[in-house]
């Protein structure tokens, strides 16, 4: 376990240096094709579920290798000085081994005169593509994400260490009462005891809570996560790592809708088009979809709402072109009966067979049927 | 008022109606009592606006127009290069004293009387001619304005040749006849070879600014350059306005009237005074168009013999011939007896007012409107020294003549407003003036202008005229259009340039930050070259003040408020 940590860490340092490598190098051949008179360009996959290939061994999407090339022209010259700016920025955190938000980064633009970024989803895209152009990921670039990565509870000890003294810290996961861990947002340096079978994997906090309250990892014998929505990067490293290391089943319990298969389920067990030069390392191919099937909206009679526009285009959208889909005759067939219906149902439903229902009846009945899963 | 009154009450009495008392008998005498001639002193009075008389500063304006547009067009009717000169002096308590002296061909002592002292007296009534006057009522309504207001007499001095002496009257209307007074006629040394000078004083008052006389002045140098015009205001500096061109404008044909265009009261007075002998050849000789198959199909249409003697036709033959007129095909009439400005001097005018970026002219070719042969010109001046917020700036001019009054109720400000420009790059709303850096000129050059009133202000809402002009603007439109397209896309391309050298110091110090030491200028200097090598060359379309060669400071500020002469 030792061993492999210093080995993580020894990759991270590699990795970052790389990172460092690419910057210089990517600058030093512009400002030589710049004074050769060459056109000055820059390269990175294009980001869409158009340039993903799926193949269920795998596990995850991956590039099909379509490339985005920007050429530096009056009309890209502010975009360049800003992907300069930023990598710029990004050299000076790796050399510092220090980090910076997303918003850090964009408030740190501020200083830039015209080159500033008047909102912070310009910057996140200029990480996204920087990101994309060196096949390196954000926080190998120094930046991290805004958001916590979600919130565990269960028998599980986290090991971290403490930022300042380098301690060690245990941190017994069964000791929050009724809070729980939250996920850092870089996952690479934990280490994890566990005699958890499996872990289940929950879209919202107010039902993460009720199973929370009631001590249902206890009965279970599994550790809860809550994404709140769809699951950041750190959330979805940190399944990845815990149920890897501690060989746990995965189980995703989100609404009955689109955006619960698809947004959610999708991008955390195969990743998501955005980033898809990084989906090898934060996807989670071993989770299944527990629950809300639309099978289940039938079987348990659980109240509905209809389908809003937005759920239906994303329905169709997921049907004509995600590759995930494409490879899952389940889904196909989960999706259209959704359609069909017309209908969609939340996590809360179950409450109108008692508000411990979920506990007392649904999540033990579903765990036993394999068959009512979806992969 | 009173006369319809008076009608209404014979026709009572004529056509028996019983009286139930005799009351009604004694409200007729004492009607009668009322019942009078109007004399054209009180017609005067109560329709001054129609004249343009309406109030102090506007008669002032109409007076001095009066009198220049005769002169104009006398010196023009016997090719005489045109200088006038017009002074005007203030005598207090709202009084002004108006000269007005031209070195037309002058006129005939026995004329001067009537054509200065007489209503509705003139050459320019029966005459279908492009020119500035048309009725024959303008000089004379100022003479009996200044009789009104001051009770004094309009002196006048008239010659006609070297040899011949010069007639000096002093007259006066009479206002019940409406014939002159005679209160001086004699003769005088006068150190012109000939000419004419008009002297009268009125109550009036001078004022600067958009519809004052230095405006019209102003406007009819521009728009009439081969005229001089040697001005003094009654404050200030002597002004002149020096002719540009030597050429004379080509004298305009006179026509007879087309037939489209002959109304039944016309008819019946044209009947009544021709000198023909038969209706057939009266149709013929005193109508432009007409043949003699024409003037048969007329006839026979009318159901009227070729041989009746035109003296014999009663008003009911008249509306039949007018309505047979109609209903046959005549050839439209000829459109040479109106003489256009011309594109590159309506241009050249325009230049001289307002220092633009951009210019365009249109001379469109003849047309008719209920035949009567009109044509329409225009010029357009944009940006430059234009001032940027307000409206469209229209001036107007009909016959060489400037219209300052009445804008709104002119058939080319509707021309003008009906005209959708936001497709030339101006702002809009609705149904008004558009918006933006723009003087446009619209010259309306007819045989007869259809003018909504006596006092010539704004031309009538025909659809003939107002199509025309719409074409004409429509034309200046697309030009401009194009224009002001072409300077955003410049505007676009500079912006971008500005924007390289924007960003080129922020590629090259991150690169410096990224990769340590290099050379900053170089980088700079290459990566600049490079980028604004693919974007081509960029037209100058900076304006340039100095460009336009016509233009005339001291001739632009005539009339505006802010002259510095306005000081009190």
């Amino acid at each position: 376990m030792r061993i492999l940590l210093v080995l993580v860490k020894i990759v991270m340092v590699i990795m970052m240096n790389d990172a460092l490598k690419k910057i210089k190098s990517s600058a030093d051949k512009l400002k030589d094709d710049v004074l050769k008179g060459n056109k000055a360009e820059l390269e990175a996959p294009v980001r869409s579920l158009n340039n993903v290939i799926y193949n269920k061994n795998d596990g995850f999407f991956e590039l099909k290798g379509l490339m985005k090339k920007r050429t530096l022209t009056a009309n890209t010259v502010k975009t360049f000085a800003q992907t300069l700016r930023v990598m710029s920025l990004s050299k000076s955190l790796i050399e510092t081994e220090d980090i910076a938000t997303k918003r850090e980064a964009y408030y740190v633009s501020k200083n830039w005169d015209e080159a500033r970024f008047k909102e912070q989803n310009e910057s996140d895209a200029v990480m996204d593509d920087i990101e994309a152009m060196f096949s390196v990921n954000r926080e190998q670039l120094g930046f991290i994400a805004d958001e916590h990565g979600g919130s565990v509870a269960g028998e599980l000890v986290v090991i971290d260490k403490d930022p300042n003294s380098g301690e060690e810290l245990r941190i017994d996961c069964t000791r929050f009462g009724s809070g729980a861990y939250s996920i850092p947002s870089d996952v690479e340096h934990l280490r994890f005891e566990t005699k958890a079978k499996s872990m289940i994997v929950i879209e919202t906090n107010g039902m993460f809570e009720r199973l929370n309250k009631h001590g249902f990892w206890r009965t279970a014998n599994c550790i809860i996560v809550s994404m709140g929505g769809v699951p950041t990067r750190a959330c979805r490293r940190f399944i990845r790592r815990l149920s890897d290391d501690a060989d746990l089943d995965v189980f995703v319990f989100t609404d009955g809708d689109p955006y619960g298969y698809l947004n959610i389920y999708r991008t955390l067990k195969v990743g998501s088009g955005n980033a898809a030069h990084i989906n090898e390392f934060f996807c989670v191919p071993r989770a299944k979809f527990l629950g809300i099937t639309p099978d289940d909206i039938a079987d348990y009679k659980l109240p509905t709402h209809p389908l809003k526009d937005v759920d239906i285009k994303r329905i169709k959208d997921g049907i004509k072109n995600d590759p995930f889909v494409h490879a899952h005759k389940s889904w196909q067939d989960a999706l259209s009966k959704l359609m069909k219906n017309g209908k969609r149902a939340e996590q809360q439903a179950l409450a109108k067979h008692g508000l411990n229902f979920v506990v007392s009846d649904y999540l033990p009945e579903k765990l036993k049927k394999p068959d009512s899963w979806l992969d | 008022m009173e006369k319809d009154v008076s009608l209404s009450n014979f026709t009572n009495n004529d056509t028996g109606v019983p009286r139930s008392n005799g009351s009604a008998t004694a409200k007729a005498h004492e009607l009668a009592k009322a019942q009078r001639d109007i004399s054209i002193a009180e017609f005067f009075e109560k329709n001054r606006h129609l004249l343009g008389f309406d109030n102090k500063r506007k008669a002032l304006l109409t007076t001095i127009k009066e009198a220049v547009d005769n002169s104009i067009d006398a010196c023009e009717e016997s090719d005489i290069l045109p200088e006038i000169i017009v002074e005007i002096i203030d005598l207090g308590n709202d009084k002004y004293r108006v000269v007005v002296e031209d070195n037309g061909p002058g006129i005939v002592k026995a004329q001067i009387p009537k054509i200065f002292a007489k209503l509705l007296y003139g050459s320019k009534f029966h005459k279908l001619k492009m020119q500035r006057g048309q009725q024959g009522i303008g000089i004379s309504a100022a003479v009996m304005y200044s009789q009104l207001t001051t009770g004094k007499a309009t002196k006048i001095v008239s010659k006609i040749h070297p040899d011949e002496p010069a007639h000096y009257y002093e007259l006066k209307i009479n206002t019940q006849k409406n014939e002159p007074e005679i209160l001086v006629d004699s003769v005088r040394d006068w150190h012109k070879d000939h000419g004419t000078r008009v002297e009268m004083e009125l109550e009036s008052s001078y004022m600067k600014g958009a519809q004052s006389v230095d405006e019209y002045l102003k406007e009819t140098a521009i728009i009439n350059p081969h005229v001089t015009i040697i001005y003094q205001p009654p404050k200030g500096d002597q002004l002149l306005l020096v002719r540009v061109t030597d050429d004379k404008p080509v004298q305009p044909k006179e026509i007879k009237p087309h037939p489209y265009g002959v109304e039944v009261g016309m008819m019946i007075k044209m009947l009544s005074v021709t000198k023909e002998k038969t209706v057939k050849s009266f149709l013929m000789s005193d109508f432009s168009r007409v043949s003699s198959s024409v003037a048969e199909s007329i006839l026979e249409n009318a159901a009227i013999l070729s041989k009746d003697k035109p003296s014999k036709m009663s008003r009911d033959h008249a509306e039949k011939l007018v309505k047979a007129i109609r209903d046959t095909k005549i050839m439209m009439p000829p459109t040479d007896c109106v003489v256009p400005i011309g594109s590159e001097l309506l241009e050249k005018g325009l230049k001289k007012e307002v220092n633009a970026e951009f210019y365009a002219s249109v001379s469109r070719s003849p047309q008719v409107y209920r035949g009567n042969p009109f044509l329409i010109e225009g010029s357009i001046a944009y940006g430059g020294l234009i001032p940027k917020e307000g409206s469209l700036n229209l001036m107007r001019f009909a016959n060489r003549v400037p219209l300052l009054y009445q804008q709104g109720a002119c058939a080319i400000s509707e021309a003008v407003t009906s005209t959708s420009w936001r497709q030339y790059g101006l702002q809009q709303s609705g149904r008004n003036m558009p918006q933006g850096p723009v003087v446009l000129v619209i010259h309306v050059a007819s045989v007869w202008v259809p003018f909504t009133s006596e006092a010539k202000e704004a031309i009538a809402h025909y659809p003939e005229l107002i199509k025309e002009i719409k074409l004409c603007i429509q034309e200046l439109g697309r030009s401009l259009g194009k224009y002001v397209n072409k300077k955003k896309r410049v505007g676009d391309e500079l912006k971008k340039r500005s924007y390289i050298e924007t960003y080129i110091p922020h590629i090259s110090d991150a690169i410096f930050e990224i990769i340590g030491d290099f050379d900053k200028v170089s980088f700079e200097d290459k990566l600049r070259e490079t980028l604004e090598k693919t974007r081509g060359k960029v037209e100058d379309l900076k304006f340039d003040p100095s460009k336009n060669l016509d233009y005339d400071e001291d001739l632009a500020s005539i009339g505006k408020d802010s002259d510095g002469d306005n000081d009190e």
